[in-house]
């Protein structure tokens, strides 16, 4: 089971609700987010890109740890593993 | 000496009757655009859509356009790069498109003059799968033409086209620009690889032109199925060849829709105008301070009046002698004058952005402008005199105006 926490901003695309829970296995982080887009489409697009890259001011951990000092989206995924997407510092 | 004499009063009168068929032609084309323009004129109120990077701004008032009411921010954060209003086909719908940094572009619809606003799941706007593009920006949104009321095009960066045939509902990228092979080739200008300008040929549904900084001016004469370069004459001061065929970096091109065939264009560096859709571009930096630039507006009545606000160079990205001054050709492009009355005229170090200068399609035209600094002017009087209509908003880079009919 992997837990994936989202900010309030995206709640609006899955229905209020800040965790949403992937079942079965996904191998990396990349599979992760993917299912992610099948439960939430919306808050998929909003993470990723159309080119398949997570957008540049958007932030994935994996279980604290942030994928781009880890493998990125080829970062193999433990079981009970929570990912956690956050915006980035910059903003206005 | 008689006959150089009568050959000069030839020129003269000549000059003189030309003079007063491009004034009688002025006059028939003010005449009819204004009538075409506002129909229910009498009961309309004025809107000014203004994007900023941190939002949208809406500001109304009634026909006399004195006082403006501010509405917003819409989207806040967001940077609203493109907006239209648009009443073809019996709507009256708003389109904006908001940037987040974080979450990338979403184009909004709304029915009631940004009351509500949609907010799609889906990105209705986005590059094919496997294209290796990803859309950073929506840049413009141009309405079709008039007897195509359901038809809306977008040009995004990275540069591409796209058009949607159900009023702004789905989208799809010119294919034609989108695989063209010249495309590899395109390099991104200070904002970014945009494709910024739409003109549509208003009765030959086959052509259409648009500009991208860089890239240049392409046009397509098939419905959109082919492009061409149309370059001739417009330098690339960053290139060794300054007259390449293509790689320009375009900053707007503008025209009349009684003339369309006569094109005006502000460039990184050159003011142009072309009569011959963009085949030859003619130099008409005519007692400019200027010729650099980014905003360019057509009089809504007039095909020979054209409005530009010239900045200092390109890499100092302000107004001439720290003075704010639209300026304005009359006689299309032969001459120039600086409209200022109301401006700062010191300490005003301003930039106008491509798409932050305006006019609307009242009789006389309002003429409006927003600045990288926030602040929003207006004239009622088609330039002649400005007043400020906001100050500390966020910078503004796009004021487009509508009118709607009055409650």
């Amino acid at each position: 089971m992997i837990r994936v926490e989202l900010p309030n901003v995206l709640c609006s695309y899955t229905n209020d609700k800040p965790t949403l829970v992937l079942e079965g296995s996904c191998r990396t982080v990349g599979e992760a987010l993917s299912a992610l887009g099948r439960k939430s489409p919306g808050a998929f697009e909003r993470i990723m890109d159309e080119s398949g890259d997570v957008r540049r001011h958007v932030n994935i951990f994996l279980n604290g740890e942030n994928i781009r000092f880890l493998g990125g989206l080829g970062t193999s995924v433990p079981n009970d593993a929570t990912i956690m997407v956050l915006a980035a510092v910059s903003g206005g | 000496m008689a006959t150089a004499t009568h050959s000069r009063n030839r020129r003269k009168a000549r000059g003189t009757s030309a003079k007063k068929a491009a004034t009688t032609r002025a006059k028939t084309a003010r005449k009819a655009s204004a009538k075409a323009a506002s129909p229910r004129r009498a009961a309309a109120e004025a809107l000014l859509l203004v994007g900023t990077m941190k939002g949208a701004f809406i500001f109304r008032a009634d026909k006399s356009r004195r006082k403006w009411k501010m509405e917003g921010p819409h989207f806040r954060g967001e940077a609203v790069y493109a907006l239209l209003h648009d009443t073809r086909g019996g709507r009256s719908r708003t389109f904006a498109s908001a940037t987040s940094m974080h979450w990338g572009p979403t184009l909004r619809i709304s029915d009631d003059v940004g009351a509500t606003w949609s907010s799609p799941e889906r990105q209705s706007v986005k590059f094919p799968e496997g294209s290796g593009r990803a859309l950073a920006q929506i840049w413009q949104i141009t309405p079709g033409r008039a007897t195509e009321p359901d038809v809306f095009y977008c040009g995004v960066e990275p540069s591409a086209l796209f058009e949607s045939r159900d009023a702004g509902e789905s989208w799809r990228p010119n294919e034609g620009l989108l695989n063209h092979e010249h495309q590899p080739k395109w390099q991104p200008g200070g904002g970014g690889l945009c494709l910024h300008t739409i003109v549509l040929d208003p009765k030959n549904t086959r052509r259409m032109l648009v500009a991208m900084s860089t890239g240049g001016v392409y046009r397509s004469d098939d419905g959109g199925k082919t492009w061409r370069p149309r370059n001739v004459g417009v330098r690339a001061e960053f290139n060794p060849n300054k007259y390449p065929e293509f790689g320009q970096c375009v900053h707007k091109v503008v025209q009349h829709p009684s003339r369309p065939g006569r094109l005006f264009l502000q460039n990184h560096w050159g003011l142009y105008r072309s009569d011959d859709w963009g085949d030859n571009w003619l130099d008409i930096a005519n007692g400019v301070p200027s010729d650099f630039g980014f905003a360019m507006q057509m009089h809504p009545h007039d095909p020979d009046t054209v409005y530009i606000v010239p900045i200092e160079a390109d890499i100092f990205r302000a107004t001439p002698e720290a003075k704010l001054r639209v300026y304005r050709t009359r006689d299309a492009g032969s001459s120039w004058q600086p409209l200022s009355r109301g401006l700062p005229q010191s300490d005003a170090y301003e930039n106008v952005l491509r798409d932050a200068l305006s006019a609307d399609s009242f009789d006389p035209a309002g003429i409006y402008f927003g600045t990288r600094s926030g602040k929003l002017y207006g004239s009622r009087d088609e330039g002649a005199t400005w007043t400020e209509i906001a100050d500390g908003l966020p910078p503004i880079v796009c004021v487009k105006t509508g009118t709607v009919s009055a409650a």
